[in-house]
């Protein structure tokens, strides 16, 4: 594993938090994820090792977890909330029109490698329903009219990049 | 009548223009002045305005808060923990993002306060994934209130040192589960531990002694340190204290999050008067009163029976929209006040295809340790599934209905009656709905309908 330093000094910091190292076990994840884009088995070795832990106390965390990700995905992420509230309100057509606008399917990296959509359930956002992460970002009552200008957004951004 | 009025307490300062998160805001509106005051007394004597409050838990289960730390085994030796459940993973639920994301030291003063009380020296917050802004902003939070001694070690120059470290989950809604959070805190898949014996008073975090409490409790917990526990549990109703906030969703006008007294409103007066009613020419056709496990409630019928209001019994007689929303009369009609999610329904939804949606909610949710509710959520799924998108028979209600009576108390933790409860309450309500869904797919939709699976 080739880690930043910061992303390692953070890491050795973080592992004090508790009394015993397992307990860094999801906090681990979450750094190595956030700055490789995913977790690979390289990385299950890597956390064991640096826990104390054998190799599947690491990989079943990461295979429950829906948020941690064996594999690569697009530049950016787009996460539709699938769950009733936002459904009673529209969700199903916001992520048909992010599946449609980046030729995809949920659950797929666009063929430009652009996007990942991903059909995810409850944000905890429902009283703004219909709500969609992109990254970090929380973007509240995307409609399908809504989703096309954020889709045009993050294409002219990377129109731009190029 | 018009509906009362709302009284926020937790949420005085949500959405309030100028109010800042950060620690020079909280302190010029008089932050941790309740601290500073609660730790000149006793501990215990802080733990008694708890009990005396009255407060229950706001997180799903509305177990009284006094009674919990009073659990609380003290004799072993061991550190005692405080883990903030700040999963909000109950679909419907929407409150403590509000809290943690505008007023994170509202949080932190109830957490430390709870922490003096209970001889506490070390609390995490657990904290969803899906929050990162949340979780950095907490972080923040505490750094700046570590740096001034609200926290830390040697709190407000006292001996007594305490430490709170955020920990950010990562998508799983069984995480909102005590024992399957704590197994999580723990780094591990969060699969719920049996009760008894892993009570968390007892067998908790690192099986030492654990309090697990939501962020909304915790915040309450502040403001009967300020006004006394006996002035607080005048607030609402008699073992309804308190206010609590309820989250609106769905389809009403003006979906939103309100405060409001705990069984001072009615189910009528928050949906029409408060959020505006149904949207234009709808009519509402259903409502979940607590979060999606909760069991569903029909407009239009009714429910009888007797309660004790004061010393004696009287009689009642409610239709929906007659029933104050707190956690004994949502419990005596049974469905419960749960996390204050309420999902609203019009008549354009069709019941079945309501039910769909939260089935495949409770199947990707299961953790799968148990084998009725791993198979029998999944099953659920199938069947409405299929039932949308395939085939549907009459007497699919009823077989959906048998896989849901073989869930509900077979499972170590409550998720089992979380996703039977669902089913069997739409298809007893409703089950004109699953018998002719069959034909009524036949009959054209009109284009726009909402698809929900």
């Amino acid at each position: 594993m080739n880690l930043k330093p910061a992303t390692l000094s953070q890491i050795d910091e973080v592992i004090t938090h508790y009394p015993t190292k397992r307990s860094a076990t999801l906090p681990l994840l979450h750094l190595i994820q956030e700055e490789v884009g995913f977790i690979s088995n390289e990385a299950i070795e890597w956390v064991a090792a640096k826990l104390g832990l054998q190799p599947i106390n690491v990989y079943e965390v990461v295979t429950f977890y829906p948020m941690f990700r064996q594999k690569p995905i697009g530049r950016r992420h787009i996460k539709v909330c699938r769950t009733l509230s936002c459904a009673l309100l529209g969700g199903y057509k916001t992520c048909a029109t992010f599946e449609q606008e980046f030729h995809t399917h949920a659950g797929e990296v666009s063929p430009d490698g652009e996007v990942t959509v991903e059909f995810v359930e409850c944000l905890a956002s429902c009283g703004t329903a219909p709500v969609v992460m992109i990254d970090d970002e929380l973007h509240e009552k995307v409609d399908a009219a809504k989703a096309k200008q954020l889709s045009d957004q993050i294409k002219a951004e990377a129109q731009a990049r190029k | 009548m018009p509906a009362p009025a709302q009284r926020r307490i937790i949420f005085q300062h949500i959405d309030e223009p100028g109010y800042t998160n950060d620690l020079a805001c909280y302190v010029k509106h008089g932050g941790y002045e309740i601290m500073k005051k609660a730790f000149q007394r006793p501990p215990a004597e802080l733990v008694d305005e708890v009990k005396k409050s009255g407060l229950r838990g706001r997180g799903g289960a509305g177990f009284p808060c006094g009674v919990k730390w009073g659990l609380l085994d003290k004799k072993s030796g061991k550190p005692i923990y405080l883990v903030v459940n700040a999963d909000e993973s109950e679909p419907g639920t929407f409150k403590d993002r509000y809290i943690m994301h505008q007023d994170p030291h509202q949080l932190i003063e109830g957490i430390m306060i709870t922490c003096f009380a209970n001889n506490v020296k070390q609390a995490y917050i657990y904290i969803r994934g899906e929050f990162p802004h949340g979780a950095r902003i907490l972080e923040k939070a505490i750094a700046e209130a570590r740096a001034a001694n609200f926290c830390g070690p040697n709190v407000l120059g006292s001996s007594y040192g305490c430490e709170i470290y955020v920990h950010r989950g990562a998508g799983a809604y069984i995480c909102g589960e005590e024992t399957g959070l704590i197994e999580s805190l723990e780094g591990k898949r969060p699969y719920p531990r049996i009760k008894p014996p892993y009570f968390p008073a007892v067998l908790g975090l690192y099986q030492c002694p654990t309090i697990v409490n939501n962020v909304e409790t915790l915040c309450h917990v502040k403001h009967i340190a300020a006004m006394g526990g006996a002035e607080f549990a005048k607030i609402g109703t008699p073992n309804n204290t308190g206010t609590r906030i309820l989250c609106v969703s769905g389809h009403v006008q003006k979906p939103g999050y309100y405060e409001f007294e705990v069984g001072k409103i009615t189910m009528g007066e928050l949906l029409n008067d408060v959020c505006g009613g149904p949207l234009p020419g709808r009519k509402f056709k259903a409502v979940i009163p607590g979060g999606s496990s909760a069991k569903v409630l029909k407009f239009g019928e009714r429910f009888k029976g007797k309660r004790k209001v004061g010393a004696e019994m009287v009689d009642y007689d409610w239709a929906v929209e007659d029933v104050p929303m707190d956690f004994d009369c949502l419990g005596m009609i049974g469905t419960m006040g749960g996390s204050g999610g309420v999902i609203v329904m019009d008549d354009s939804v069709n019941m079945v295809e309501a039910l769909a949606n939260i089935n495949a909610f409770y199947a990707h949710e299961s953790c799968g340790q148990c084998t009725p509710c791993r198979e029998g959520s999944l099953w659920m799924k199938k069947i409405s599934s299929r039932m949308v998108h395939g085939a549907a028979r009459p007497e699919d209600g009823q077989l959906l209905k048998s896989v849901a009576d073989q869930i509900a108390g077979r499972t170590i933790c409550a998720f089992g009656e979380a996703c039977a409860w669902p089913t069997q309450s739409y298809v007893a309500k409703f089950g004109d709905e699953f018998k002719g869904y069959a034909d009524a797919k036949k009959t054209a939709k009109p284009g726009g309908v909402t698809d929900l699976i």
